[in-house]
């Protein structure tokens, strides 16, 4: 295979004219920017300089001396001196050597010593093949190893199930604490002991507790850190099937490259977008992939004979048949689409039941949310930020969101943002910025404002200025008095205590005072007046002549995106199905009994007579449907997701899934398993429904739908169409030296299959097409010649640590209309006032668990928490609970009655009692309790809509005794 | 003509040379040890599989022909859960066993393979692996390698110092 030669990026182009410098590197003049380090721009340069211990987005600390270069006084200097290009800054005329004899031995040196300890493991280490440090030993040269001593060894330690510990790997560049705990602020994790024995690992075994643990895996620039769920289908990155993808696991929509091998899904590794995810994941997307392959997919198409028939397995032509005939036999059908679903996915739903019969798929409660959230950005002058662009806010208010729960990224990019205040004091005293330890030393504790008002703490908490606790109707109150205190023309909050007054003021003061004020909040605590308080602070700094950001975490990878196709509520579906003339019910990739509560689904699915559900998972709705058909995951299928910022962003299909080579070898090697467009293609046709319909690629869909709905028009442009080449070539999703393609498939049949095609993208499933980079938004992985590890990503970008080359992928589909004024939203909550005998329960967000498809994935349901009730130890012990007793908790029917509505008179929907252990949580308020959201583990309860209100009543022994000796019992039989 | 007398006088001079042909399959020939044949896997000198499943093999094969799958036992010893040479593939070139760096997989002077049926030419680890060590006798990449297997423990390892107690500050 030909490959391009390392060349230089002489071509390059800085964007800041008044920046550029020229420097001179082995008496050759290059552009370069000033004040930058050296390092970054001869990588930028496209040179290749070792290095260890820098990174890109964690700054230059000079602690493995393997960046050293030449640098010379002047032109007749012919001496120089060796110096760490990391830590020098560029400045203009200055002249070094990359290629001096004496700084090439001093580089092969270090690598040399760096390796006296390294274990003889490559064969076995899950790094081999994409280490930094196999890349960096051989850019140096270093082959024969001279050293006969023995080698330092540790023991290692259990980290829990997402990270694998093998510390004699281990080169002492302290990249992993500086990520853990500088940049990512875990604290349980550190560089212990002395010398040449510096141990990195956490005080004791146990599981890392940051929900970023997963980015050691990259960071580490060799073995230590490895992915412990690759670990148990390990495959080398050479053999990985790759595609472009986006995470679906939180509404961020951070850009993912998930690998594949032998038909399964074996790991995600991080694809840089600079204005989204930029070098991070969280652990919940990094390792909640395993969905994909779990026992409960599913596989292939399932009938119901009739009424009370269990599901049988049955053909794609069957089930076609069967739908065909319901469809049309002239009834109506109604759809409920799902934020979860690809927007192409939702406008095929559409397009099949016609516009007014298409429904999002929400509880009421959470499609007015949603609607009011898109209303709001798309309406209002505050600009939605990118996750780069809260990076960089300097001064931070997030309203009534866990977003280290509900949106992680998010609680990293406030990581940094607390870091744009107190910077200036570096920029004062002249430390460049990329001099992470000086800077660090500068800023000391020193924080910029983030105010964090919330139900319950929240892991971000310690670089909080101030916190404050409180159910929804007070973060509401405390948001519209922000807003007042901005801008006296907005509604003024009645009977407000004098502490939160103070707490508005000094929040509206920071926020004022701040160049790029950002206000977060989102659907987390389910409450439209926070939704709308945010806003009103959001608006306030706009109309006062401050460029305040809006930034709204919404739960699903596409919550947006299907709110800009429209579409009601669960419940209004329910209404249309009432007047009995519907009788068909197409579900697509929608758990409803996960949406509202039970007795509504129940109702909603006993009045209709054909359910057809359309998913890729077995679930509660699944269960109850008359036809089931099985769709692609995020992995199997093309398609794109609006994020939270209301980025478009194309996902590409990483392998074709379930192809059962046994049955069909020579023809259609594609399983049952497809795209849901594709099903509601299908269907479309099975049941001749509209000839413009019959689309034969993705393209197709995504025309149609832009044209059918113009503010989508820019989802066009999210990703190059099927039809584009570069040499006339696709671009391969197999790296050219993938493996094992005349063996893997040899035990079915000797016959090798035809490499499936791919109509819906320019990628192509095969190691054959173009070699080189290709646009941003197809980067199937990052690889460059000499350089097989991720940092192999400096090769595509035009500034090292800056946007790939071609732009960040993407297309925002929702700008602000800048300089117009809004009404200001005036319903002001009244205070919360606690309800005698009951509890208004309060959803607790868990980064691991509290999301429908990465539950799925074993490592992440180890992490889950138990189903609990949390309780204020004073409630706790009124009711007479003890940490770790039983509640009986009692819900009450009417979800949205207002507080003061109730009298505790009103009859009580008695038909469920629930059972849950006590948590105690001091900081919730009197008569508040939480109760976590959407675990699999409650059952019925994952559904409700919380905040509701219910009952609490200590769990009697007895009930709880004679239930376990039940079980016993059961266990026994 | 002088060309065709002189032809048929050098041949005629083979009647009195040496054989070299011999009477294949009734008479066996001699291989030598390095002939690039057959490919099995062998065991280290403790009995135990040699491959450790590095996929090396795989990514240097021209052909691609070889395919497996590696997991690890309940003690951290990685071998292949599969292990496949599609031999009707196979070129015989012997750059696997130029990349493995556990002497693991070899090739063998046998070539005597031939099939009616190309389905009975792909090989799973079951017909590759040997119970000797083959052709390189001795090496336990185990005995070498710093991952703690069932038997070893850190710091047990050839030319490996205790481990290190992070919790000892002396020097």
């Amino acid at each position: 295979m030909k490959r391009a030669a390392p060349g230089v990026n002489t071509a390059r182009v800085c964007k800041c004219e008044a920046d550029v410098t020229t420097i001179h590197i082995d008496n050759r003049p290059y552009p370069a920017k000033d004040g930058e380090n050296l390092l970054q721009e001869c990588l930028s340069l496209g040179f290749n300089l070792p290095y260890f211990c820098w990174h890109p987005a964690l700054g230059s600390v000079g602690a493995c001396r393997q960046c050293a270069i030449k640098q010379f006084k002047n032109e007749e200097d012919k001496r120089g001196k060796i110096v760490m290009a990391c830590m020098t800054a560029a400045k203009d005329g200055i002249r070094i050597s990359i290629d001096d004899p004496e700084a090439r031995e001093f580089r092969a040196s270090v690598a040399e010593w760096l390796m006296v300890n390294h274990p003889h493991d490559c064969p076995v280490c899950d790094e081999g093949g994409e280490c930094h440090l196999q890349d960096m030993t051989v850019m140096n040269g270093h082959v024969y190893r001279r050293h006969r001593g023995r080698k330092r060894t540790f023991h290692n330690q259990d980290l829990g199930p997402l990270v694998n510990h093998e510390m004699n790997r281990c080169i002492q560049c302290y990249r992993c604490t500086r990520f853990y705990r500088d940049y990512a602020g875990g604290r349980d994790f550190d560089a212990l002991m002395l010398r040449d024995q510096v141990y990195f690992g956490r005080y004791q075994d146990g599981v890392l507790e940051s929900e970023f643990s997963g980015n050691l895996v990259e960071v580490c620039p060799t073995g230590v850190f490895t992915d412990k769920t690759l670990k148990r289908h390990y495959t080398r990155k050479w053999d990985l099937q790759t595609a472009p993808s986006v995470c679906v696991h939180c509404g961020l929509g951070c850009n993912t490259i998930p690998g594949e091998r032998y038909g399964t899904l074996r790991r995600i590794r991080n694809r840089f977008n600079g204005a989204v995810n930029g070098y991070f994941l969280c652990d919940r997307g990094r390792y909640g992939y395993e969905f994909v392959n779990s026992g409960r997919r599913i596989r292939q198409p399932l009938l119901r004979k009739h009424g009370t028939a269990p599901l049988q397995l049955a053909s794609k032509r069957d089930a076609l048949q069967r739908l065909g005939e319901i469809l049309s036999s002239g009834a109506r059908a109604i759809g409920i689409g799902s934020p979860r679903a690809s927007i192409e996915a939702n406008f095929a739903l559409r397009t099949l039941v016609g516009r007014d019969q298409f429904y999002l798929g929400l509880s009421e409660r959470d499609s007015r949310l949603l609607a009011s959230i898109l209303d709001i950005l798309k309406k209002g002058p505050a600009r939605t930020p990118s996750l780069h662009e809260v990076e960089l806010a300097d001064a931070v208010l997030v309203l009534g969101e866990d977003v280290a729960n509900t949106a992680s990224r998010l609680g990293l990019a406030l990581r940094q943002a607390v870091r744009r205040q107190p910077e200036k004091m570096a920029i004062k005293m002249g430390i460049p910025l990329w001099n992470d330890h000086a800077v660090r030393e500068a800023m000391q504790e020193e924080r910029g404002p983030l105010f964090i008002a919330t139900m319950a703490d929240t892991r971000i908490d310690d670089i909080a200025t101030r916190t404050f606790r409180g159910p929804p109707d007070e973060l509401g109150r405390l948001g519209f008095a922000v807003a007042h205190a901005l801008d006296p023309t907005a509604p003024q909050v009645p009977d407000l205590s004098s502490t939160i007054q103070t707490l508005a003021e000094t929040i509206a003061e920071k926020l004022k005072a701040a160049e790029r004020p950002l206000v977060i909040s989102g659907m987390g605590c389910g409450d439209k007046a926070v939704v709308e308080a945010a806003a009103n602070v959001a608006w306030a700094l706009c109309n006062t002549g401050h460029a305040a950001g809006l930034c709204y975490a919404v739960p699903e990878c596409n919550s947006l995106g299907a709110a800009m196709l429209g579409g009601d509520s669960l419940e209004s579906a329910l209404e249309a199905m009432d007047d009995g003339a519907v009788d068909t019910l197409i579900i697509m990739e929608n758990d409803l009994y996960r949406r509202t509560d039970a007795a509504m689904v129940d109702r909603l699915l006993a009045v209709t007579r054909h359910i057809v559900m359309i998913d890729h998972i077995e679930h509660a709705t699944s269960a109850k449907a008359d036809v089931v058909l099985p769709a692609a995951t995020f992995a199997e299928a093309d398609g794109t997701l609006v994020n939270n910022e209301g980025r478009a962003q194309r996902f590409f299909q990483v392998f074709v899934p379930g192809n059962d080579i046994k049955d069909d070898i020579r023809g259609d090697v594609t399983g049952d398993i497809r795209e849901s467009w594709r099903w509601l293609r299908d269907i479309i046709v099975a049941a001749g429904r509209g000839d413009d319909a019959r689309w034969s690629s993705l393209d197709d869909v995504t025309a149609a739908c832009a044209r059918a709905i113009p503010n989508l028009e820019p989802i066009l442009h999210a990703a190059p169409s099927s039809d584009f080449r570069i040499d006339s070539q696709k671009i391969p999703r197999e790296p050219h030296r993938y493996s094992g393609r005349t063996a893997m498939h040899a035990n079915v049949s000797v016959q090798e299959p035809e490499q499936p095609g791919d109509p819906d993208s320019p990628l192509s499933f095969s190691m054959e097409g173009y070699p080189g980079n290709p646009p941003p938004s197809l980067i199937p992985r990052f690889w460059a010649p000499g350089w097989n590890s991720v940092q192999a990503l400096n090769k595509f970008q035009d500034e090292v640590g800056g946007p790939l080359k071609g732009g960040d992928p993407g297309e925002r589909l929702i700008e602000p209309m800048q300089g117009k004024k809004v009404a200001y939203f005036q319903n002001v909550p009244g205070g919360f006032k606690p309800c005698a005998g009951e509890w208004l329960l309060l959803p607790m967000h868990h980064v691991f668990g509290s999301e429908e498809l990465s539950i799925l994935a074993p490592a992440i349901a180890e992490l889950s928490p138990q189903p609990y009730l949390a309780l204020n130890p004073a409630d706790a012990s009124d009711l007479g609970l003890a940490a770790g007793d039983e509640v009986q908790l009692h819900l009450r029917q009417r979800t949205d009655a207002p507080a003061d509505g109730l009298t505790g008179t009103e009859p009580m929907a008695t038909a469920e009692i629930y059972r849950l252990p006590v948590r105690f949580k001091p900081e919730l308020l009197h008569g508040t309790a939480g109760l976590p959201a959407g675990l699999p583990g409650l059952g019925v309860l994952a559904g409700i809509a919380l905040p509701a209100w219910g009952e609490l009543k200590k769990a009697e022994k007895g009930i709880a005794e004679k239930g376990k000796a039940e079980k016993g019992k059961q266990v026994e039989e | 003509m002088w060309n065709s007398l002189k032809t048929m006088w050098i041949i005629f001079l083979h009647m009195f040379h040496r054989r070299v042909t011999i009477e294949y399959p009734d008479e066996k020939p001699k291989i030598p040890p390095r002939w690039r044949g057959r490919i099995i896997l062998s065991r280290d000198p403790d009995g135990e599989e040699r491959c450790v499943a590095c996929y090396l093999c795989a990514a240097a094969c021209p052909v691609d022909c070889i395919a497996l799958q590696a997991t690890e036992n309940e003690h951290g010893r990685r071998y292949p859960e599969f292990f496949r040479i599609n031999f009707s593939r196979c070129i015989f070139c012997g750059y696997c066993e130029e990349a493995c760096p556990t002497d693991a997989i070899q090739l063998t002077p046998d070539f005597e393979m031939g099939e009616y049926n190309r389905k009975n030419l792909v090989y799973e680890k079951e017909d590759l692996l040997i119970d000797g060590t083959g052709k390189y006798p001795g090496y336990n990449f185990y005995r070498v390698a710093g991952v703690a297997i069932g038997g070893k423990s850190k710091g047990e390892a050839e030319k490996e110092a205790p481990p290190v107690d992070p919790r000892s500050l002396l020097p």
